[in-house]
């Protein structure tokens, strides 16, 4: 028995079951990021004075992963439309593009997040702190032990709010140095991560989310590029809505960056 | 709604944060950058234009 309405579209709705499907689906996924964005504004608004940071991400890569994305917008749409056109080589060309970018995608926000992971935050017994980059650890470093060394390239300031807003003249005109520090002169050290403190937290929440919806559309498409497409042979007409569907998706998850990439790089 | 109007959406919004983008890198100090994202929203609406013409005899819906 055959599964009704995979091609034509239902008289009572007025379009095909699976296009049905993906929109009660993606009005999940709005009310999903949308509690998320939310979450973001209550965050950023409860914030103490001068505590919410700025310019912690790197706008350049924030960029290059916006154009990606958008860039696999459009190749998914002239995907589409080579399947309605009956050119199934272009469709393959511009599906394979599809991936080869969103694949590009998420190793740039990889670099990101482990550009993050190596980043550090140390509190000195001085009431000092030193933020860089985690150059070494020696090999007998403990910090419960309170013996060896780790070497941070970055800088040393007074107040921890100097560190909130990379944005200011004085954080750009900082000098980055080698900085030694013995474990038994420090407080307590911790990295950039998604417990450091608010704002590290929600954006690994966002992106994670979003990266992850990308790793999954990316997934499916690469379905319909590889095995999937032998359906072209047997059903072109349906094969070409599940290339919609998919291209649904995949809009959606483009949308959400859309949003994503100003609140957290520019703001 | 069918792909070529979520993507109809999709370009519209890629347009205001083209323009949006350079909004911010003018009061930023990065004119370059600037100039660079009003490139890039001209660009698009060129592509919007092409995909309207060239999506012509597909459905919105």
């Amino acid at each position: 028995m055959d599964i009704p309405y995979t091609v034509h579209n239902r008289p009572d709705t007025g379009i095909y079951n699976a296009k049905l499907g993906i929109w009660l689906f993606l009005a999940s996924e709005v009310m999903l990021f949308g509690g998320l964005f939310s979450a973001y504004v209550l965050l950023r608004a409860g914030a103490e004075p001068g505590m919410w940071p700025h310019g912690w991400l790197d706008v350049r890569l924030g960029t290059i992963n916006t154009l990606l994305l958008a860039l696999s917008a459009i190749t998914t749409l002239l995907a589409w439309a080579a399947c309605k056109v009956r050119e199934f080589g272009k469709f393959k060309f511009f599906h394979g593009c599809t991936i080869l970018l969103a694949l590009t995608f998420l190793g740039i926000k990889s670099y990101e997040y482990h550009d993050k992971f190596i980043h550090y935050e140390i509190a000195l017994n001085d009431g000092t702190f030193v933020d860089g980059h985690l150059k070494e650890k020696s090999a007998d470093f403990d910090l419960k032990k309170k013996t060896g060394t780790v070497t941070l390239h970055g800088r040393v300031v007074q107040d921890r709010k100097e560190l909130m807003d990379l944005r200011m003249p004085a954080a750009q005109a900082a000098v980055l140095e080698e900085h030694v520090i013995q474990a038994a002169d420090i407080k307590k050290m911790q990295n950039y991560g998604p417990w450091h403190n608010t704002f590290t937290a929600i954006y690994f929440t966002m992106t994670g989310l979003h990266a992850l919806h990308i790793l999954g559309g990316t997934l499916v498409i690469f379905y319909l590029w590889g095995p999937g497409s032998r359906m072209w042979k047997t059903d072109p007409e349906r094969f070409t809505n599940r290339i919609e569907v998919s291209g649904l998706f995949w809009h959606f998850v483009d949308l959400v960056w859309i949003f994503l990439f100003p609140v957290m790089y520019l703001t | 709604m069918s792909l070529k109007a979520f993507h109809l959406i999709f370009v519209t919004l890629l347009i205001s944060l083209a323009f949006g983008c350079a909004a911010w890198a003018f009061n930023n100090g990065r004119p370059g950058w600037g100039v660079a994202a009003i490139a890039t929203g001209i660009l698009v609406i060129l592509y919007g234009v092409y995909f309207l013409k060239k999506l012509k005899k597909i459905s919105y819906l």
